[in-house]
């Protein structure tokens, strides 16, 4: 964390990013910011391109055209040096966890800091337990492999991984998919606790209603090989463009939008749980 | 900016009873005052200051390090403080201060010190046992369903065993040709020398034979097959098991035994001993080809002495070996699959572990044979 980062800064600048898989045309010049601090989530049908751009922003694929900067640097030029220094203030929790499957989860938590860090192997296990627990997974679980852990653990023990090195920018892939509501519940409340606590820029892919409506600050949606909308939910509510309105025409998206409604009604402090039982 | 090249953290000892933290205490920073974190104190009893105005950034795992360091100096002097500390680190320390005291409420897991020796021992051999067992109930259940399927002639999975017999048996002639010709050739080579010091030149026509149809054609080919189908059921039915197909087929009232295992050992069974013949033929070929090149002894008389060496027992008990073999390597082939548990790392293991077990079985039964066959003059 820079401490004299300006908050309005943007992290990360998509400008006119282009991508094909033979003749199928994924981004057709895609172009949007995202600022410094903020909970950013990329939303869209299947196949609208989300994990694909997500995959150009972390580095793992090139776009056929146009330009990315992550953190001011330019992926397009970026040479071998810089493209580990830039690895190392993002992390990325992906959908599956991508835990090590021959390494605790303790270890696969302390592998960045083994590998990236002169600290010594004690302190780097504490560190390790600190964020399992600030993942709020009990230290038990740091000596379990990942496979033997639930999803939610497994989700829970990436994200912990991914923070292990305090980036600046979060990627969060699909985090509350395949979690039970109680456990997407903690999720919500884990992304903005970490954004207020380490002031970290969160950039997520979701599909998850309640989360886009109760922790996110600004929503694209990806539609058609381009952005079809930006902004806030509310903001998003009332656009008129169909690829948006899918999002708030159906049932459930009528019921999270009313959720955060009565959410936002209740007094600051009140406990803003939403009922377990509501379905996903 | 870059991470590489940040401000090392320092503590520094202003005078007995102030410690002056400066620079980065971020992860990337710490690493030159972990040591110092743990024995660096003050004079106690005047009230010790710490001054964190110096400190330029700092990350979780500076304030984990920072907190431990401010408790162990109260610790030593009750009336110590920490001052100076920018708002934003204030809060990254609290949180830390938060996290350490909720940690210690919690009691750490108990460290699972190493197993002794012994207790290694103990471990494998019940492991050990564990598997042998579950091999055995394997074998029963494949036997039972193999009955079942004997009784329900319209059971029989009549495509999956061809297109066993093709991939297990077919797809497999050029390499076991080409092993077994080198290993005639190989054996041919050998005893050349021999033979040809007591002009016993003729004689190679036995020692190829006899080797290559008795031992050496059954034993090559269940091992390459091992190598090549054991492996391949083992990573098969490991691969569906992790992605849950085999529950699923479970689920739709499909027995998994008869839809994977049993056409793998019938096809096997039959695939193998023909493949067995196929090697015999090579190798004597190798084994032909050498002779006349080395030791002068042509084709024809080669052949003359084939009939008169080898019995037709030989042949057959070379053979007898095969549907044995065959039966070895697709049940724990099949048996490692259905093993595989968690995620695809375990794939590997079990396929690395069939393909273990099932030449280590092979040979074992080979020697079993032997001695059944010198026991009955075979």
């Amino acid at each position: 964390m820079q401490a004299d980062a300006q908050p309005s800064e943007a992290v990360i600048q998509i400008d006119q990013v282009s991508t094909r898989f033979g003749a199928h045309v994924v981004h057709s010049g895609i172009s949007l910011d995202v600022r410094r601090a903020e909970i950013f989530a990329l939303i869209g049908g299947s196949g609208s391109g989300k994990s694909t751009l997500l995959r150009e922003i972390i580095l793992l694929q090139r776009p056929d055209a146009g330009s990315i900067r992550v953190l001011g640097a330019d992926l397009q030029t970026l040479s071998e040096d810089a493209t580990l220094a830039l690895r190392q203030r993002f992390g990325v929790m992906f959908q599956h966890g991508g835990l090590f499957g021959s390494l605790t989860v303790l270890e696969n938590i302390g592998l960045p800091l083994r590998e990236h860090t002169g600290l010594d192997d004690q302190l780097i296990d504490e560190i390790a337990l600190s964020k399992l627990a600030m993942t709020g997974l009990t230290p038990a679980v740091g000596a379990q492999y990942p496979s033997e852990l639930s999803g939610g653990m497994m989700k829970r023990a990436s994200l912990a991984r991914a923070l292990a090195l305090d980036p600046e920018l979060l990627f969060l892939d699909e985090p509350t998919a395949g979690l039970d509501p109680v456990s997407a519940e903690g999720v919500d409340a884990l992304v903005r606790k970490l954004r207020d606590l380490l002031g970290l820029t969160i950039f997520m892919i979701t599909h998850d209603l309640d989360l886009l409506w109760q922790v996110t600050d600004r929503v694209a949606v990806l539609a058609d090989g381009g952005v079809q909308g930006i902004g806030s939910m509310a903001e998003l509510s009332l656009s008129d463009r169909p690829a948006v309105r899918q999002f708030f025409d159906g049932s459930r998206g009528r019921a999270a939008q009313q959720q955060e409604a009565r959410l936002a009604a209740v007094p600051p402090g009140h406990d803003t749980g939403r009922p377990p039982s509501k379905p996903r | 900016m870059k991470p590489e090249s940040p401000h090392a953290a320092t503590i520094t000892r202003l005078n007995p009873h102030t410690l002056v933290f400066s620079g980065d205490w971020t992860v990337h920073g710490l690493g030159a005052i972990t040591r110092q974190a743990e024995s660096a104190g003050v004079s106690s009893g005047a009230g010790a200051v710490a001054d964190g105005e110096r400190i330029e950034a700092m990350d979780t795992a500076g304030a984990w390090v920072l907190q431990k360091l401010v408790r162990r100096l109260q610790g030593e002097d009750s009336m110590a403080t920490l001052r100076g500390l920018r708002p934003a680190f204030q809060t990254l320390l609290d949180a830390a201060v938060q996290q350490a005291a909720d940690q210690l409420a919690q009691p750490a897991p108990t460290a699972n010190l190493p197993p002794t020796l012994l207790e290694r021992v103990g471990q494998s051999a019940a492991a050990t046992f564990e598997q042998a067992l579950g091999l055995l109930s394997f074998v029963g259940e494949s036997a039972l369903s193999l009955a079942h399927c004997a009784m329900h002639p319209t059971r029989w999975r009549v495509r999956p065993i061809l297109f066993n017999i093709r991939s297990a048996g077919f797809d497999a002639l050029p390499i076991v040709g080409l092993l077994s010709f080198l290993l005639g050739v190989v054996v041919a080579y050998q005893g050349a020398d021999q033979l040809r010091q007591y002009g016993a030149n003729i004689f190679v026509t036995d020692l190829v034979d006899v080797s290559m149809l008795r031992e050496f054609a059954p034993l090559i080919t269940a091992i390459i097959v091992a190598g090549r189908s054991g492996s391949a059921y083992a990573a098969q039915i490991g691969t569906m098991s992790v992605t849950e197909e085999i529950d699923a087929m479970r689920t739709l009232g499909i027995a998994p035994m008869e839809l994977l295992v049993l056409p793998k050992i019938i096809a096997l069974v039959i695939a193998l001993p023909l493949l067995t013949v196929f090697a015999d033929v090579l190798g004597v070929f190798g084994g032909m080809i050498m002779a006349r090149a080395q030791l002068g002894v042509g084709f024809a008389e080669f052949l003359d002495r084939f009939e008169k060496a080898v019995g037709l027992t030989t042949y057959l008990t070379g053979l007898f070996k095969a549907p044995v073999f065959a039966a070895i390597i697709a049940v724990v082939g099949c048996y490692q699959g259905f093993r595989t548990q968690g995620g695809a790392d375990s794939v590997g293991r079990q396929t690395t572990r069939s393909v273990v077990q099932s030449i280590f079985l092979v040979i074992v039964a080979d020697a079993l044979f032997s001695i059944v066959f010198s026991a009955l003059d075979l």
